[in-house]
């Protein structure tokens, strides 16, 4: 499976995603943002980090790179689209998906692992996937998941809702709610649910050496469901 | 020609910065501070000199970046 991972100035976990995608056996390419287009690729990742500063508004400016247009054609034509924490930012500020990441509710910058559940297999990230609950790692100070009623309903019933804060059985709840994200809502999904959108870092939790290996699942299980 | 543009959080979304503002202003004694909102100025020095088209200009500017308005509105001063 052939990956590619768009770099931003100020991306920080881009090199982090490329040693996991790589790890797994895909054959992941790093790609400037700058670049009009793409290598082919299967999956396209825009990665974690503070792009741009974080300045105007988180991934406002990454919107609007040159490479951009080639990653919403790829999402539009079916392509898979993973956006962690700055890139799922990244992927609100494009219109990809829906609402917006708004600073945590307390002020404070999270850095800490949390559990999150999958609420949806039907879709080529977490189908067949062994678990329903993922240890995974955040790092961020915009993580406040917002949407407006209507998109929230939206999202609620085409099952777009990918993954929520919760507590190690499963529980979701304000105690089990780290930043205020409207109904703990760690990632989302569009509609075709080819793009995804999450908070937690799974290439951060890939090797026991790490504090975990459950993102090693989440990667395993994109290629499972690719061949 | 200089337009001027304010974006603002809309009524009802949270703003904690704009609370925690509030709560420090009412720990320094200015006890009838009632809510505070955090919001964003521009100054944008655009090449047209017919004010009407500028204004339109930075209008389409505040649609397309400077605002994102799931949760933001904007005005032009």
């Amino acid at each position: 499976m052939r990956s590619s991972v768009i770099i931003f100035p100020g991306s920080n976990c881009d090199r982090d995603m490329d040693v996991a995608l790589k790890k797994f056996g895909f054959k992941n390419q790093m790609v400037w943002h700058n670049d009009q287009y793409i290598p082919k690729s299967d999956l396209i990742v825009l990665p974690g980090g503070f792009s741009y500063g974080d300045y105007l508004r988180c991934g406002s400016i990454a919107s609007k790179s040159k490479i951009i247009k080639s990653v919403i054609d790829f999402a539009n034509s079916g392509g898979l689209v993973l956006g962690i924490c700055n890139g799922f930012q990244i992927l609100t500020e494009t219109g990809l998906l829906n609402g917006i990441l708004q600073q945590n509710k307390f002020l404070n910058f999270i850095c800490s692992n949390v559990y999150v559940k999958v609420k949806d297999k039907q879709n080529k990230y977490f189908k067949d996937l062994k678990k329903d609950v993922l240890e995974l790692h955040i790092a961020h100070n915009e993580g406040n998941y917002f949407c407006s009623d209507d998109e929230l309903k939206s999202l609620e019933d085409n099952n777009q809702i990918a993954v929520t804060y919760c507590g190690v059985d499963g529980t979701e709840n304000e105690k089990t709610n780290p930043n205020g994200a409207i109904k703990n809502i760690a990632g989302i999904f569009n509609k075709n649910k080819n793009v995804l959108g999450m908070m937690p870092h799974p290439e951060r939790m890939i090797d026991k050496y790490l504090s975990g290996e459950d993102g090693s699942l989440f990667f395993k299980n994109i290629l499972d469901n690719f061949k | 020609m200089k337009i001027k543009v304010i974006v603002t959080l809309k009524n009802g979304v949270l703003d904690p910065q704009g609370k925690a503002i509030q709560q420090t202003l009412n720990g320094m004694n200015f006890g009838n501070v009632e809510d505070v909102r955090q919001g964003k100025y521009f100054e944008i020095e655009v090449k047209e000199k017919d004010e009407k088209k500028a204004k339109s200009l930075v209008d389409d500017m505040c649609k397309k970046l400077l605002a994102n308005l799931v949760i933001e509105d904007y005005k032009i001063v």
